[in-house]
């Protein structure tokens, strides 16, 4: 009998010692992933005259976003497939979850997804622990890269968004090119030509004029036959999407900075006289002529509310009121115009950007066929067919915001492309790159909605420039 | 004794053996990470030993985020108790309409918290949404439900009690069918009115059923992240920033997993001792409810 309670008892040492072993191997195997880096890129493996066929038969794997974007790469694939012989298997998340699912995809280190949708922003957090592929050395390679695709089409500001050295402050514009272009957005007015005309309204020229007659326009219009109207959607939910549009075009219109750099080292700006008297304003502005329950506010109830007649004017993406403006898209369609938006003191239409580019996996075991795709995707024949016959705008090339068929296409919409043309040489990314930009943005609209909620602004940017200066120093 | 009856207790013992790994595997792996410095800017991180622990108890925006979690926990467990056993002392006197209540009672635990979040959302929008829309003849109909600190608080554990009251009521409804006749029968020829029978005898016997809903709903409502994501994203400012959501945002969003993890393991601490005291507390309820039954 006591030799079967010693003989229970090593069963279970035993046992747990077996538990424990795949820990402990965990614990010595490190931190997912692994961390095995080539010096070369795989580009220089591609060889040879340029051919489209070149990775026939193979099969790569994307990620997507819900987007109208989307929409028309999607629609357009099989031509990709009859060029080349590759076969283009997707997933599609909406927004809210896509980046969640993609950064874990990306962290777990796995090669899930070849290729992927993400912003300029997502480069500076993906960049750093070596997740993107460098594209550098693909656009460089003539093997790899046919001469159609035309690199100098681009309009330099977006190539260079997606290029960044991986330094915490170094501009953007230099070292690796983490991403291509695919579509983006610049942050302007749109308003209902409607409610203007009725009140006598003429579209902003200053940040005050705006925010006069935002309010204007919540006291009025209701009495002038525009049941439940407000004067101006902006974002305002607790998320880093809620400072880029508007807001962030009017900070840098302002001539005001979110960090200042020197040296190397990153230092919160948001607290200045300046930013916090700018930030007090655009708080004011919402609480006088902003939607109600704008804390929940994201791109799409800015831009439906928009459509659906009960804002008055909307400050984000152009993208955003356009997909409004489109004929029957929504009940303000062809009642929508566009508008530069108001000027900084100086004059300066300086204007912050958002990019959807396309990236490839570092991890990705299909690099060749990838490059092709990205190549295709962001082409001159693929994005002209997707402004003209899909709501694929703002161009990224040149050549398709100059082609008299995308500009036919545009021209119905009031001040669209006149807009386009006014701000697209000073539309640029107007954070500085660093790799918490996203709990930086993150904090930062958590204080615009305890600004907006009567807290002083002072105390509140004080407090956000203080938390940052410790996690970007 | 054959060595195949000898090794039968062992064999039985394997499933919850694996089960007990696959349990304390990624719990013992996440305790681990906690002790270095790993995030996506820092793959192959120093050990830290407890620096992250360190940093979670000095921050303000923890102290911040524990503060609201209780107070989340407590209002919405609260609240859910009284209405879940106020809906099943009703259902359990009426007879053909408790029967159909009861089945539509339910509704809200068939839904995802997360929808029930949304739907919410939707219904206290303030200028389209279903809930100011029925104020307005009361005058109240601009309420800006989730705009305000107290409000998005408020408006989270409403949502909450909406989806888990029901919860509450059918496990305070199956104790109330299960509590012995005698004592209500002797209560009755004694003539004693509702109100003292409901004191000294119903909510004595009940209480070790009421106790396990409370249990769950405490435990569950420490644990939240549905909801308020779904809600209020843990705005405005940071007045419904729960632990969960500082942990998410912390390890998912900022990629800083080492210190999200350590704000799971605090809120697991926590979520284990309240339950220990609850549980232990529940043996002596219940111990209670049995002297009752017994006289």
């Amino acid at each position: 009998m006591d030799m079967h309670v010693h003989d229970r008892r090593r069963f279970l040492a035993l046992t747990a010692a077996a538990a424990a072993t795949p820990l402990l191997a965990a614990c010595g195997a490190g931190f997912g992933g692994d961390d095995s880096k080539s010096d070369g890129s795989a580009a220089d493996d591609v060889t040879g005259s340029f051919d489209w066929k070149r990775e026939k038969g193979t099969t790569v794997k994307a990620l997507l976003n819900k987007h109208p974007y989307t929409d028309a790469l999607i629609a357009d694939l099989k031509s990709f497939t009859e060029k080349t012989g590759i076969k283009v298997e997707y997933d599609v998340f909406p927004e809210d979850n896509y980046f969640d699912k993609l950064t874990v995809d990306l962290s777990s280190g796995r090669a899930s997804y070849d290729v992927f949708m993400l912003g300029a922003y997502m480069v500076w957090q993906y960049g750093p622990p070596g997740w993107l592929e460098d594209l550098g050395p693909w656009m460089r390679n003539s093997s790899a890269t046919g001469a159609e695709w035309d690199q100098a089409d681009f309009f330099p500001n977006l190539l260079q968004a997606d290029q960044w050295s991986l330094k915490a402050g170094a501009p953007l514009g230099q070292g690796g090119q983490y991403a291509l272009p695919w579509g983006w957005e610049t942050n302007v007015v749109a308003y209902n030509t409607d409610v203007f005309k009725k009140l006598g309204l003429k579209p902003a020229e200053t940040f005050d004029e705006l925010r006069e007659i935002a309010g204007t326009i919540k006291r009025k219009a209701p009495g002038a036959g525009f049941d439940g109207m407000y004067g101006i959607a902006v974002r305002g939910s607790r998320s880093w999407a809620t400072i880029h549009p508007g807001f962030m075009t009017m900070y840098a219109r302002n001539g005001l900075k979110d960090f200042t750099v020197q040296g190397g080292k990153l230092t919160p700006a948001m607290n200045t006289p300046q930013a916090v008297a700018f930030t007090e304003d655009w708080a004011g502005m919402v609480k006088q002529g902003g939607p109600p329950s704008w804390t929940s506010y994201t791109w799409y109830q800015c831009s439906s509310d928009l459509g659906a007649k009960k804002a008055g004017m909307l400050f984000d993406a152009d993208t955003a009121a356009y997909f409004q403006a489109v004929e029957g898209a929504s009940p303000a369609s062809g009642k929508i115009a566009f508008h530069p938006g108001p000027k900084g003191p100086d004059g300066s239409l300086a204007t912050n950007m958002w990019i959807w580019s396309l990236g490839m996996n570092a991890k990705s075991k299909k690099k060749s066929a990838s490059w092709l795709f990205l190549q295709w995707a962001t082409g001159k024949e693929h994005l002209r067919k997707s402004a003209i016959t899909h709501n694929h705008i703002d161009p990224v090339r040149k050549s398709i915001a100059d082609d008299s068929a995308y500009k036919d296409k545009m021209r119905h919409l009031p001040g669209f492309l006149e807009t386009f043309e006014t701000v697209v040489d000073q539309t640029k990314i107007q954070f500085t790159p660093q790799a918490q930009f996203f709990d930086a943005t993150t904090s930062w609209a958590s204080a615009l909605q305890e600004i907006y909620g009567g807290q002083g602004a002072k105390g509140v940017l004080d407090g956000l420039a203080g938390d940052l200066a410790d996690k970007v120093g | 004794m054959g060595w195949r009856l000898a090794l039968r207790p062992y064999v039985l013992i394997v499933p919850a053996l694996l089960l007990t790994c696959g349990i304390l595997y990624p719990f013992g792996l996440g305790l681990y990470y906690t002790l270095f410095d790993f995030s996506a800017s820092k793959p192959q991180p120093d050990m830290v030993r407890f620096e992250n622990y360190e940093t979670v108890f000095t921050q303000e925006a923890f102290w911040n985020s524990a503060w609201v979690t209780v107070l989340y926990a407590v209002g919405a467990a609260a609240v859910e108790t009284v209405l879940g056993v106020a809906v099943a002392l009703l259902l359990h006197r009426s007879s053909m309409v408790g029967r159909v209540l009861e089945k539509i009672l339910i509704l809200p635990l068939m839904i995802a918290p997360v929808i029930a979040a949304i739907i919410w959302k939707l219904m206290l929008q303030p200028s389209v949404g279903v809930i100011n829309y029925l104020l307005r003849p009361f005058g109240l109909g601009g309420v800006q439900w989730t705009d305000t600190p107290t409000g998005a608080l408020l408006s989270s554990i409403a949502v909450d009690v909406w989806v888990y009251t029901p919860f509450v009521a059918i496990l305070a409804l199956a104790g109330l069918r299960s509590l012995p006749a005698s004592p209500f029968e002797a209560a009755a020829v004694d003539g004693a009115g509702w109100w003292y029978t409901f004191r000294r005898l119903t909510l004595p016997m009940l209480w070790p059923y009421v106790l396990v809903a409370v249990i769950f709903r405490f435990m569950d409502s420490l644990k939240v992240f549905d909801i308020i994501y779904a809600l209020t994203e843990g705005g405005p400012g940071d007045s419904t920033v729960v632990l969960q959501i500082r942990a998410y945002l912390e390890a998912i969003r900022f990629q800083r997993y080492s210190f999200g993890i350590s704000y799971t393991i605090v809120l697991w601490a926590v979520v284990y001792l309240a339950a220990m005291v609850l549980v232990k507390h529940l043996g002596k309820i219940q111990r209670k409810a049995a002297e009752v039954a017994a006289k």
